[in-house]
């Protein structure tokens, strides 16, 4: 029997599974259908809540495989690592996907180095040939795509989210949930505290579906306020240039960019940007680009979908008040 | 207290990579190297825990690459900045590696130096992977603490206290050392090297390593588990439309545009 996909479920710290946890699984269960074995998910909590079990087995979850440990957050990599490596080396599954967030990066690279498994991080499709699994993902910040394939299984990968579709509503059996203990592990990195963010009511950058953007062409950080108006409007998250960064008006998790977050919203509205090659290369996958500047000849709009041109402080007010309208 | 510092030379960012004639490979006509960038965070955190300790001689930064011979260039980047010395493992038998290979290699080197704690950049700027820290932690067997923002080093110089970028926050972790950290920008701003550095850095040394040198007896660990069937421009966008005029009357078609046409809200 072919060797189960295995998505590690990325949840919010409340006990419900992320969205990009559907999509991992929609994407799993593609392929399932196509090469044979089942789709599981693997979930690593301190708390289970019932309906996130629920929504797992929506997604069509054929098994999950549970792991409900205080000791399991905040997520460290040898609490995580070892629990999954184990089950993998019994299991013998034939890929393990998480999603590109910071605990399922680092999970997934040290589970390839224990495991001796090729990995693929940061996946936006995948493909066959010759009956083996391609990944592509894009390399120098999205200035160029790279397919890749795996020499040593299982296939290890960490997928973009907001990239592949959630999975619809499995219709199958309902899934069996395997509880497994935490064994008896000495971590020796010991938690200290956790700081939150100054909450702004916004989603994170790399998981939004839209994003409103903002350079040098805000002329200050005070200014951001103007898109701030904008992103709350449309539920969005809030981008940066490098610029803007650089001149300390925005901290740097806010940046877009190749020495930042590589994005691939469903709308992304750049405003002020003139869009320098290493700041296209963070947003060039997303769907519709808008881009708003004064400069006509601003290289944005060479990728832009739509380009308006005109004094961003003249143009956003009236783009979030039309969009406000719709809300109506 | 001896620190390793792991970079990795990348084309510049401002830098248009394409494809070569062979298509799993870039052209590497023109291109200007560089440190890669989260590397240099990596180096100036570990100058800085140097200094600040204050130990003169007794601390050691050496900064390790893996690379073709042009690699050499990077090390001198960072000999100018301040480390004491460094590494390069230069060898034929590591074209075409992957990053499970790469992790072996400078995990070995790892062994073989004895580090108190090995610092490298959350990724590479090149293939974007960001795995090879926590890869090297794992092999060694060592805790891994990615993406960090602060450090500070206990005086004992037996644990350091780090805080980790997480979605919505911080999470601060006190580590036992040896451990591997990976920098985030915002961590620090690297130096420029002085006049005085850059001439120093001739008089330092670079050792450069054979793969027979890292590990006898290790090569079975040595084959790359994935490999790059080929790389590719991204398909060209559909050209845009551009709006001009009035801000008001752009604004309202653009969002109606979004909205009836496209269907992206």
């Amino acid at each position: 029997m072919a060797g189960a996909f295995w998505c590690v479920v990325e949840d919010d710290r409340q006990g419900q599974p992320k969205k990009v946890t559907g999509e991992l699984i929609g994407e799993a269960r593609r392929w399932a259908a196509e090469l044979g074995g089942a789709v599981e998910a693997m979930w690593l909590t301190d708390r289970a809540a019932p309906e996130g079990l629920d929504q797992l087995a929506g997604w069509g979850a054929s098994r999950i495989w549970l792991w409900e440990d205080a000791a399991l957050v905040p997520y460290r990599g040898e609490t995580w690592a070892p629990a999954i490596a184990a089950l993998a080396s019994r299991e013998s599954p034939r890929a393990i996907w998480g999603a590109v967030t910071s605990r399922h990066r680092e999970l997934m690279a040290r589970l390839a180095a224990q495991l001796g498994a090729g990995i693929a991080a940061d996946c936006v499709a995948f493909s066959l040939a010759d009956g083996q699994l391609v990944a592509t993902r894009p390399v120098y910040a999205g200035k160029l795509l790279s397919r890749v394939r795996w020499k040593s299984g299982p296939w290890v990968a960490t997928l973009r989210p907001n990239v592949f579709k959630v999975a619809e509503a499995g219709g199958g059996a309902a899934p069996t949930v395997e509880r497994q203990t935490v064994g008896a592990v000495s971590a020796p990195t010991r938690f200290v505290e956790r700081r939150e963010e100054a909450q702004t009511g916004l989603p994170e950058l790399t998981e939004a579906e839209i994003v409103v953007s903002g350079g040098r062409g805000l002329k200050g950080p005070e200014n951001f306020a103007l898109l701030e108006e904008l992103a709350g409007v449309l539920g969005a998250a809030v981008g940066a240039s490098r610029a803007a960064v650089d001149a300390g008006w925005k901290p740097h998790r806010f940046q877009v960019g190749q020495t930042g977050r590589t994005i691939s919203p469903k709308l992304y509205i750049g405003c002020g940007i003139s869009g320098a090659i290493q700041h296209l290369a963070g947003m060039r996958t997303s769907k519709v680009i808008c881009a708003v500047n004064k400069d006509a000849d601003a290289p944005i709009f060479k990728i832009a979908d739509f380009g308006l041109v005109g004094d961003l402080f003249e143009v956003v007010p009236h783009l979030t008040e039309e969009f406000r309208k719709l809300k109506r | 207290m001896k620190m390793l510092v792991l970079v990795k030379q990348v084309p510049d960012t401002a830098t248009q990579v394409k494809v070569s004639s062979d298509p799993r490979a870039i052209d590497q006509t023109g291109i200007t190297w560089i440190v890669s960038p989260y590397d240099e965070f990596a180096l100036e955190e570990a100058l800085r825990i140097k200094e600040k300790r204050g130990s003169g001689a007794a601390d050691e930064v050496v900064a390790v690459t893996l690379g073709p011979e042009r690699a050499k260039e990077a090390l001198r980047s960072c000999l100018a900045m301040g480390a004491d010395r460094a590494i390069h493992v230069n060898d034929p038998a590591f074209e075409g590696a992957d990053t499970l290979v790469a992790a072996h290699a400078l995990a070995a080197v790892a062994r073989l130096e004895s580090p108190d704690l090995v610092l490298t950049g959350r990724q590479a700027i090149d293939d974007d992977m960001g795995v090879t820290g926590a890869q090297v932690a794992e092999i060694l067997g060592w805790p891994c603490l990615s993406w960090i923002m602060e450090e500070s080093v206990a005086e004992d110089a037996k644990s350091i206290r780090v805080g980790r970028q997480v979605e919505g926050g911080l999470e601060v972790f006190d580590v036992p050392l040896p451990c591997v950290v990976t920098a985030q920008k915002g961590m620090n701003e690297p130096r420029y090297p002085t006049l005085k550095g850059i001439m120093g850095a001739k008089k330092k040394e670079v050792k450069e390593w054979k793969a027979a040198d890292l590990q006898p007896g290790g090569m079975s660990a040595m084959t790359a588990a994935l490999e790059v069937v080929a790389l590719e421009a991204l398909p060209p966008r559909p050209p845009g439309r551009m709006l001009t005029g009035d801000p008001k009357e752009m604004a309202r078609e653009l969002v109606r545009t979004l909205r009836e046409d496209v269907k992206a809200i």
